[in-house]
């Protein structure tokens, strides 16, 4: 399959009062059409910047995108004008963001802001946009989907905003959705239904999805491949089960430890990671994870670790393979 | 260890109705039925997990049990003595051996006061400490809760959200409670941090002998962390067991689908996994549906549901469930 988004090495940064922030350090990766991509790490690791900068929905300033491209069908996103990013957000690529609380216009109805978009972008008059927007209801099942068009978001639940904010997404049945962190204001039996939507919507339709979150259980049910990030970089890529199975950057094996799981009795005392993760207000010269780091080398404090290959599908960058302690060749 | 003669708390009928207000005169229009009716115990020791997602009442339910709500009715027995009607410096003395985690840890610290002062402040107020004494205390448990001491000139937003979370816990252990009602000490926390708080509560809870009611949705944490499991439901008990008991067999129907619908991190197993998805949303406490409370999304419903509130009744040994259906539920699990 051919790639439908290559991004390679984006630079985001952030002036703040206190100082520049390196919020992504060049970060590099491809989505390949119909594949679902699950970016994991924790807050402030860079996950929704990097992927909002291709879209440029940072506020800029303080942000600024200081480099990198990111190709999308033969163009570079980060290059087109305002007026030609109009075009490709919203038809093309379908956005849902975490809060569905505060991403809809309180002032307008759920009804008049689904027809937006496909009045916009695909020239349909009131009808057929009424017409459309009732089926996309129904595509995302919200019962009563007539009824419903006529409500404002306070009168939807929090799982039936993100239901209707997954049909805003699909609307223009664009090619790419990029779903940041969609369930995590949700309680887990509506997240279940929502993961169970996007499933089924995502093989109806065939489109690709890049879904962002810190849940390292979603993503295990979800994703084909998967990218954990840390401070600003990529630091493990792999396909989803070689990564459970084989991780090899000290991070994802750190934070598979730390995870109690459902179905294990066994009352271990949890592998924690001590210390917390940096705000690098320098980009470190040295391995940005080293302080929390029980495999570390000399090495490590010496030069940051590229991403390197552990096999056709598994990049990790670290000098260490903490599988077996040793350094790599 | 979970035998009756060690009980420390015993939760009586208890009710937590807060009235909604309206108009000029601010006339009671209605109540939000927040906790409706539930009773149990919790054995010395143990670390009783109390689980349910967002409205189902389990913080009220912490905060009934130390009193910052005045609950509508119902006791809560303590050493003997109920809660409920003691007044004044009973109550004080009470409050020294029934402590609170609370979830929010930048909420929850008075951004003004420092360390000192914050981890001081029980002592002060029930006299366990003055002048330079306060200060070595406050050192210790810093050391205890794994913070460096030399950071009690301290204040809260020079903490990350982890060593925050480690404050409260100091603030709590400082006047050597019996019992901590941690309310989701966790959940504003990131995967990294959450398991060095947990390893934390476990560690103090083993060194001086303290008992936990541990609120939270994560699931697999509570499985981790406790002893007995209460799952609740739009305020009212479902199901209550041991915790292996609760997740390899669980009763009623929404405990079956709410263990169904938790990701667990690892893509052999959700490969093969069979999910049950709940339909529908939780309906408002305001208006709770009559009879069974889970009736409107349970798949099992029948007209009985409707007309009765299913007895709260023991299935198994230990293991509590209120449901009409229970022994029926085996099919439900397997589809």
């Amino acid at each position: 399959m051919a790639d439908l988004l290559n991004v390679s090495n984006l630079e985001t940064r952030f002036n703040t009062r206190e100082g520049v922030v390196h919020a992504v350090n060049g970060v590099s990766f491809s989505l390949k059409e119909g594949e679902t991509l699950g970016i994991v790490g924790e807050s402030g690791c860079g996950k929704s910047v990097s992927v909002q900068s291709i879209l440029r929905l940072i506020p800029m300033p303080p942000g600024e995108i200081v480099g990198g491209s990111a190709m999308f069908q033969g163009k570079d996103l980060l290059k087109l004008s305002m007026e030609e990013l109009r075009h490709v957000r919203g038809a093309q690529i379908g956005f849902v963001f975490q809060d569905p609380m505060t991403s809809f216009n309180p002032v307008h109805t759920i009804g008049r802001q689904l027809m937006e978009p496909l009045e916009i972008h695909l020239g349909m008059n009131k009808k057929q946009a009424w017409d459309r927007a009732v089926e996309l209801l129904e595509l995302v099942k919200i019962p009563n989907p007539d009824d419903r068009m006529k409500d404002y978001p306070h009168q939807f639940s929090g799982g039936m905003r993100q239901r209707a904010m997954i049909a805003m997404a699909l609307s223009c049945s664009p090619q790419m959705l990029i779903a940041d962190e969609p369930t995590t204001a949700l309680d887990v039996t509506i997240q279940a239904q929502i993961v169970d939507l996007v499933k089924s919507l995502r093989d109806e339709l065939g489109m690709s999805i890049i879904w962002i979150t810190h849940d390292l259980g979603i993503i295990a049910g979800l994703a084909e491949r998967v990218n954990v990030m840390y401070a600003g970089y990529i630091v493990e890529e792999a396909e989803v089960k070689e990564l459970y199975k084989n991780p090899q950057h000290p991070y994802t094996l750190g934070l598979l430890k730390s995870l109690p799981r459902l179905d294990v009795s066994e009352k271990k005392r949890l592998v924690s990671i001590d210390g917390v993760p940096p705000v690098l207000f320098k980009k470190p010269k040295f391995c940005p994870f080293v302080s929390r780091c029980t495999y570390r080398v000399e090495k490590c404090l010496q030069e940051n670790p590229p991403l390197m290959p552990i096999n056709d599908h598994h990049r990790a960058a670290c000098w260490v393979n903490p599988q077996t302690g040793k350094v790599r060749e | 260890m979970t035998n009756k003669d060690n009980v420390i708390l015993e939760v009586n009928n208890l009710k937590m109705y807060f009235p909604i207000k309206r108009g000029v005169i601010q006339r009671t229009v209605g109540y939000v039925h927040a906790v409706d009716d539930i009773s149990f115990e919790v054995y010395k020791g143990e670390t009783l997990g109390l689980v349910g997602e967002s409205g189902c009442g389990k913080t009220t339910t912490g905060r009934t049990i130390l009193k910052l709500y005045e609950p509508t009715a119902g006791s809560v027995v303590f050493e003997g003595k109920d809660l409920v009607t003691l007044r004044g410096e009973e109550m004080r003395m009470m409050r020294r051996k029934i402590q609170m985690i609370f979830q929010d840890p930048y909420a929850s610290l008075n951004p003004r006061m420092t360390v000192e002062q914050i981890i001081g402040e029980p002592l002060v107020v029930h006299g366990l400490a003055r002048g330079h004494q306060i200060r070595e205390k406050v050192k210790d448990l810093l050391s205890l809760v794994g913070l460096n001491p030399a950071y009690v000139d301290r204040y809260p937003h020079e903490f990350s959200g982890g060593q925050r979370q480690r404050i409260g816990v100091a603030r709590a252990i400082a006047l050597q409670p019996d019992l901590i009602i941690c309310d989701e000490p966790i959940s504003a926390l990131d995967v990294s941090i959450q398991a060095q708080v947990v390893n934390l509560l476990e560690d103090l809870q083993k060194e001086f002998d303290l008992t936990y009611v541990f609120i939270a949705h994560d699931l697999s944490m509570v499985r981790h962390i406790s002893t007995r499991v209460i799952v609740m439901y739009l305020g009212v008990f479902v199901e209550l067991a041991d915790r292996d008991e609760l997740y390899n067999d669980p009763l009623h129907p929404y405990t079956i689908g709410l263990l169904s619908a938790v990701p667990i991190p690892d893509p052999f197993v959700e490969e093969k996994r069979k999910r049950i998805i709940l339909e529908g949303d939780v309906p408002s406490p305001i208006n709770p549906p009559s009879g069974c409370r889970f009736r409107t999304r349970c798949p099992l419903a029948q007209q009985i549901c409707a007309e009765e509130r299913p007895e709260w009744q023991e299935a198994k040994p230990g293991h509590y469930v209120a449901c009409h259906f229970w022994y029926n539920t085996e099919s439900f699990k397997r589809r």
